[in-house]
Formats: structure tokens, sequence, C-alpha cells
């Protein structure tokens, strides 16, 4: 197995993106035993704790400024996500539209991170969005199941990147992972990399689905983070949507917990991505806590972190009217895209 | 907090710099993202200007001098309470026996539990207001007195209300009898805690009892005797009497009590278990401790990080059974402190009544000057210290949380209780070295181990002499288990079955 390819994005250290690892770090993807020694070596996560600790941190208070601050920045942060079966491309647009302008009485309402649509949907979305600055994610790789042959896995992520692109949501082997081929997932991940490089222009980014759901323990989370991180994902991703559960607390502090030590190791910078069954801005604000106090400040920006969510802008718009307006004025007064 | 900055639009994008100096915030850096105040409201405490004692089912002033009692957040005096005499304390002790003879004694256990479940009920429904007054009274953060006092408080009623018709299927013989009139003294740490730890089992057991609450955090058990108006207990059956160490004694010499209970120092205890020696009286004393938590290089560590600060940073370290000597295994210890640092540093510390506050005030002047003291003997004896880079408040009395490393076992750091926000840490090398330093201390309250090896827990755990090992946690409580030391941590159970020997005539 060789080292990551560096050839995309290698960024200067504190900042994010991907890039040369240290020594101690290339040692441990020399080969598969390698690559399980060191997974395996990785401290323990006790289910007791880190659910105590996150139940914990969810009692913050975040009142007044404070409050009207995460919004915003969570309103920044949200990939606005429609990944149906009967997407069409009309609702895409649609979609784009509230992506732009999430909230039409209020001008000053920042923008969503990006749109997160199916890759054959990919070409309207970046037509719509041109020069808007918001990102179009694709998810790929024989999403959410992740069961197909590599050349369609790869296959789909050239044709999402080549319609335009800019960030790939990939799924990982989890079948693979689960019976151990370490080796294998790792693999995977630096093809779909490497097939984000884009000739022309800047690299899409790669956020790697570890589906949390079906990982199961919150050591399984742990090493499939690190997984990510060492194949170079510039983004870790809870979950696709489509299993329950999808995103929660605990599942992602561990995952803040690993791109925090991964940037005290390499000085890289990576991000996190809860996805599914966020949908209240009380939620959000627990989310954005834990960014704070897990990871630490530098994350609490879009580069670090995302909300994958569909519902949840309408609710974060609801609060920011609530916020500035001094009442709640409910669900008829946003619009439903 | 008086200087907190208003909350304005402009402190949206404002830097961490910019209000970095209020003493609420966390460790100074550079956060896009300040929380704002937010502060529970003081009126919920429905603070009285004066409060007296409870006697024979009535509020009644005391004869002894009156002491005013301190918010230790601001110095504010709260309240002006009145104190025992010890004609008072005589007549409690009677009053507390007439009730016992005529009405407690004798009621059925089911009757009784009546009563004790409603003082539970009574407690949660008044929780935000007392979880309110403890903050006030006592200065620990009301994420703590909402989340664990209170709550752990009114489960310790519940839990004893059920025993109270079960006695006889508790181990004890057939039909176990009560003691008779239990004379109660309670620590400043966990007032109404404490309070609830001490009342329960005595109620349900068909004891009567005369507490007396601790001198600088009166309120919560006065309001505590208040519930158990509401409740409708027979009078007599809960007296309250605040007051000093003279009160405490002139309860605990009175001949008219058949069971002493006292939390608090092993100094006062070693004084109590003179006095009462050849009276008769039955006695428990739970005392001081200087517990180690132990971490092998196989355990969670963020998750040890966790229990480690828990251990100590918990209620600012005032816990007789804090985790305050960290045992670490030195293939990991470099590793753990720079973690533990990180993570230490995040702590929120400033005005107790913000829901956000992390740590909230040392209990007093005397108490805080103890800690200081007893830090600057860890720097003196070579100890390095780190402190938390968080800001004071500039009145009320604080202390950054304070991790000493490099620390042997003939420092005064390992060996003294300090009772605050200090962590000494000393690193081993095997398991048996471990548990030779963990139990290299003449007291024995409580211990922690961190591994994922099961058969590890096991075999350090026989080995501690500590009446609690928590494995891969810390501090947690619960009305069944059992607690309770070896040495001079003291001894007798509370909680759990074997905690209501204590209150019977076995």
């Amino acid at each position: 197995m060789a080292a990551p390819s560096t050839t995309s994005s290698a960024a200067s250290p504190d900042t994010p993106g991907t890039g040369p690892l240290p020594p101690a770090l290339t040692d441990a993807v020399r080969d598969e035993a390698s690559l399980r020694r060191f997974l395996f070596g990785l401290p323990g996560v006790d289910q007791v704790g880190v659910e105590q600790r996150a139940a914990g941190l969810a009692t913050r208070s975040i009142k007044k400024a404070a409050k009207l601050w995460a919004i915003d920045t969570a309103i920044s942060m949200v990939d606005l996500t429609t990944l149906e079966g009967a997407d069409t491309p009309g609702k895409v647009r649609s979609l784009c539209a509230k992506a732009r302008r999430p909230d039409p009485d209020y001008p000053d309402v920042p923008r969503v991170a990006a749109v997160c649509v199916y890759p054959d949907l990919v070409e309207t979305a970046v037509a719509e969005l041109a020069g808007t600055g918001v990102g179009v994610a694709s998810v790929a790789t024989a999403f959410p199941s992740g069961r197909a042959n590599r050349r369609v896995k790869l296959a789909d992520t050239e044709l999402a990147v080549r319609a335009g692109a800019t960030e790939v949501d990939m799924v990982i082997d989890r079948g693979a992972f689960l019976s151990g081929r370490y080796g294998q997932v790792f693999e995977e991940i630096q093809a779909v990399k490497a097939a984000c490089v884009r000739e022309h222009g800047p690299d899409a980014h790669l956020k790697v689905i570890l589906e949390t759901g079906e990982l199961a323990t919150y050591d399984n989370v742990r090493r499939a983070s690190w997984l990510a991180l060492l194949a170079g994902g510039d983004f870790i991703k809870t979950s696709t949507g489509k299993v329950s559960p999808a995103a929660t607390l605990p599942v992602t502090h561990v995952m803040l917990q690993a791109v925090h030590d991964w940037h005290r190791l390499t000085g890289q910078l990576r991000g996190v991505k809860p996805a599914g069954g966020i949908r209240t801005t009380k939620d959000a604000v627990r989310y954005l806590v834990a960014v704070h106090e897990v990871a630490g400040p530098e994350w609490l920006s879009p580069h670090l972190f995302r909300f994958g969510a569909s519902s949840l802008l309408n609710d974060l718009l609801m609060q920011r009217r609530t916020q500035l307006e001094g009442h709640y004025s409910g669900p008829d007064y946003v619009t439903v895209d | 907090m008086t200087n907190a900055p208003d909350a304005n639009d402009s402190a949206l994008a404002s830097p961490a710099g910019s209000a970095g100096s209020t003493g609420a915030t966390g460790a100074p850096g550079s956060s896009p993202w300040e929380y704002a105040p937010a502060p529970e409201s003081r009126d919920i405490a429905g603070l009285k200007p004066n409060y007296w004692m409870l006697v024979d089912g009535q509020f009644v002033e005391g004869t002894g001098e009156p002491l005013k009692t301190v918010n230790p957040a601001t110095e504010e005096v709260l309240a002006e309470v009145s104190t025992a005499g010890p004609a008072d304390v005589d007549k409690a002790v009677k009053a507390a026996r007439r009730a016992y003879e005529r009405v407690w004694g004798r009621m059925p256990g089911a009757e009784r539990a009546k009563y004790i479940f409603r003082i539970a009920r009574l407690i949660q429904e008044r929780a935000r207001e007392l979880a309110v007054l403890e903050t006030l009274d006592n200065g620990k953060p009301i994420r703590e007195s909402r989340d664990v006092d209170v709550p752990t408080a009114a489960a310790h009623f519940f839990y004893h209300a059920g025993w109270a018709d079960k006695l006889g299927y508790a181990g004890y013989g057939p039909d176990p009898r009560p003691l008779g009139v239990a004379g109660q003294v309670i620590p400043w740490n966990f007032p109404l805690l404490m309070a609830a730890w001490k009342i329960a089992p005595a109620l349900a057991c068909g004891n009567t009892v005369v507490l007396k609450p601790a001198e600088t955090t009166p309120l919560t058990a006065l309001v505590l005797g208040e519930i158990c108006q509401q409740a409708d207990l027979p009078p007599g059956v809960v007296n309250i009497l605040p007051g000093a160490g003279d009160v405490g004694a002139e309860l605990v010499n009175h001949p008219g009590v058949n069971k002493v209970a006292f939390t608090g120092s092993t100094e006062v205890g070693k004084l109590i278990q003179r006095s009462v020696a050849g009276t008769g009286k039955k006695l428990t004393l739970e005392l001081g401790g200087k517990a180690a938590n132990i971490v092998f290089d196989d355990a969670p560590l963020d998750q040890a990080v966790e229990g480690i600060v828990n251990g100590i940073f918990f209620n600012q370290g005032h816990v007789c059974c804090a985790g305050s000597r960290l045992l670490v295994q030195e293939s990991v210890a470099e590793e753990l402190l720079d973690k533990l640092h990180r993570r230490v540093a995040t702590l929120r510390l400033g005005d107790p009544l913000d829901k956000n506050t992390d740590i909230g005030a040392i209990n007093s002047a005397e108490q805080l000057a103890k800690i200081t003291e007893l830090a600057a003997s860890g720097e003196a004896e070579g100890a390095r210290r780190w402190s938390s880079p968080c800001a004071l408040p500039d009145k009320g009395f604080f202390f950054a949380p304070t991790v000493f490393s490099d620390v042997h076992q003939a420092m005064r750091i390992a060996r003294e209780e300090i009772f605050g926000p200090v962590l000494s840490v000393l690193t081993f090398r095997t398991p048996d070295e471990a548990v030779a330093k963990a139990n290299n201390t003449p007291y024995g309250l409580s211990a922690g181990v961190w591994t994922d090896k099961g058969s590890r827990i096991l075999w350090l755990a026989q080995r501690m002499r500590a009446g609690v090992v928590w494995a891969n946690t810390f501090n947690r409580f619960d009305p069944s288990a059992p607690f309770g030391g070896y040495q001079e941590s003291g001894f007798g159970r509370e909680g759990g079955r074997t905690g209501l020997e204590a209150y019977l005539d076995v």
C-alpha cells in the first residue's frame, strides 16, 4: 500500500486540507498489517463516559447575542440536502434558490455552505449556483449502500466532478470495514480522492461518510475516523441519512476528538459533518457547543464543520426571526422548497 | 458578576479578548463565540431576611448568637440565621424523644413511608427554588445544584421511603427496631444532599432527628424543614438547629441522643468519637479522603480525562471522596497530562448562578486560605504547578483549577486533604506499584480505576483499601449504593440496604 497521494491540494499547516503525513503516520499506512496495528493501538472509547460528556455539554444555555451568532453560523454551515428518488431538476432549482437566499425578508441571512444532491443533478445545481459562492456537493460511490464494483464507484465520482461538483460525499465500504479489511477501505478512499482531482480548477473536497449507525461501536467510529483521515478525507461525515441512527451527539464527539487529535499530530485541519436527524435550532446549537469545546474554536467555520440537513434550515430561520422580532412567527413565514 | 458586558450587537463579532475580563468566561483564546451570560434568577430562591430554627414542628428564634450567612461568590450577606443555644438543643432533643415515643417510633412502616414519599415529591416540586438557594449559599454552580444535589436528595427520600415497610426483609431480623433519637451533624459541601442522606434513612427506620447544618450553609436544610412541615410530618420528628461547632458538640454530647451521625473533617470526627466513647450511643463517621484515581495505559484516555476532571473539579473539589491524587502509568503520563491541561483550560469559572459555569466559588474565605496555603506548599516542595488560565472574578472566593505534576508521596499535597480544586499527579510503572501508592494514605474513602481490562478492574478493586471503587467513572452517587470509608475516612455505611444498619438496633 502506498502512502496517500499528495498531489492534490497540498496544504500548509493550520489550513484546512490534506498534506504530507508526518513520519509516525507514514509508518502506520505502510501496509495492511501496520494499518491494523495503528487502528487497534488507538485508545478505546468508553461508551458511558462519552455519552455522559455529550449529555453534560448539551445543557449549555446559549442566549441572546450568543444564540444569534450560533444561528447565523449554523446557517452558513448547512449542506442543504435533497437525496430522494423523486428528485427532479425543478426540485433542485428551487432548493438552490433557497440556498442563495434563505430568507427573502432578511437579505442579511448568510448563504448556506452547499447544496447536496445526487450526481445526475449536479449539473442543474451548478448552473443555478454559479457565482454565488455556494458549493455543490454530490454524493457518490454508489450512495447510500456503497455496494458496487469499485470501477462503478470511481466512475460515479469522476462524472460528478466533471459535472462541476465542488465537494464529493463518498460512502465507505462498511462490509469491508466490519470484516476487518481496513486496507481495502483505505485504498478505496485514496482512489476516490484521486478521482476528485480536476485538471483545470480546484479539486473537489472529499467528505468520507462512515455510516456510524452501521459501525455500531464508538471504538469503530474512532478507527474509521482515523482511517478516513489517514487516507486523505477532507471531512469525516457521520451518516447517509438513510440508516437509523444517523448523527448523534456522542458519535460526533468522537469524530471531533479525532480531527482535534489529527491537528495536534499533523498541523492539518480537517472537518466534521454530522448528517441526518438534526432538525431543530436547539440540536444545532448543541452540536456547535460540542464543536467549540471538544474540537476547539477554530472549527467554528463552514470550512471545518457542516450540517447535512434539509428541514433544519427553516427552523434556524424561524428562530432567527424570533430573536430579531421578539416573537415567534411560525412555519408559514418561511419558504418551503 | 458585576462587570459583565452588555449583550449588544457588537459582541456578536467581537473576539474573546474584549470580554475576557468578565470572569464568567472560560479560557482566554481566540474564540469567535462568547456565550452570553445565562444567569438563573436569584428571586427563585425566595430568600428571606431571617431564618429561624425548627423545633417541635415550629420555626422559633434560637437563643444563640445569630449568624450571617454569606454568598461566597459575591461576599454579600444573604440572610441572618438564628442559632441554637444549649437550652434549645435540650428542647429539640426532648421534642424528638416525645415524637419518637408517642408517634413516629410506633407508627407502621407503611404509614411512615407516605410521609417520606411526600417529602421526596415536595423536594421535586420545589427543585428550582432549592437549587438556586443552594448555589447562593454554597457557591456551587447552578448546573450541579440543579442536576446533581437536588435530584439526588429527592432520590434518597424516594429510595428510603420504599424501605420503611420492608425493614423485616433487609436482613436484620424479622422486626428490627429503631434506635430512638438521632443527632446528626453535616458539612457545607452538599448542604441539602447531606441532610437528605442523614434524614431519609433515619426516618425510614423509625428514628426521629435533630440535625445541625453547617455554619456557612444553613439555608437549604431549613427549607427542607419547611418541606417537612408542608408534608405534615408530626412535630418533633425532624428538628433543625443551625449553629457553629459548639451547637454540634452540645447535640452530640446530649444524653438524650441514641445515635450520632457525623459527616465532616477527620479532626472533628476524632473529637466526637472520643466524646461518645462509653456512652452507648451508636456512631457513624464519614470523614476526609485522599482518593487515588488510577489510570492504566490501556484506559479510554479521553473519557479518563473527563473522569479526572469530574473527580477533582466537581463541586470545586469540595468532595470528601474527590479523586485528588491522580496515579497515571508512566507510559501514557505525558499524553494524558497534555489532554488534561487542555480540557481543564476549557472549564468555565465564574458566577455560580450562570447556567454555563463549571467551577463556582470556594465556600468560605477560610477554606480559600487553606487551599492557597497547601498549593503554595506544593510549589515550595518542588512540584510543578499548572493553573487554568481562566480569569478570576474581582469579588468572592475563587481558586483557579490547578494541576500539580512531578508530585511525590512525601509532599504535603500528596498526603493531606486539600478539599479544593487542586489535583496532584503521581506516576507508577506496574499495577503493584499503583496499588501500593494508592493505599499509602491514612484515608480510604474512594478510589477510581481506568482500564479497558475487566480482570484488572476486579484485581485492583480487591486490593484497594477504599469504601468505594469506581471503574471507568468517578463521583457517581446512587441511594442504593452504600457509601463510607476505611481508617481515617470513618466507619459505617450510608445508602443501600447496608446503610439501614446505622439506624436500626441490630
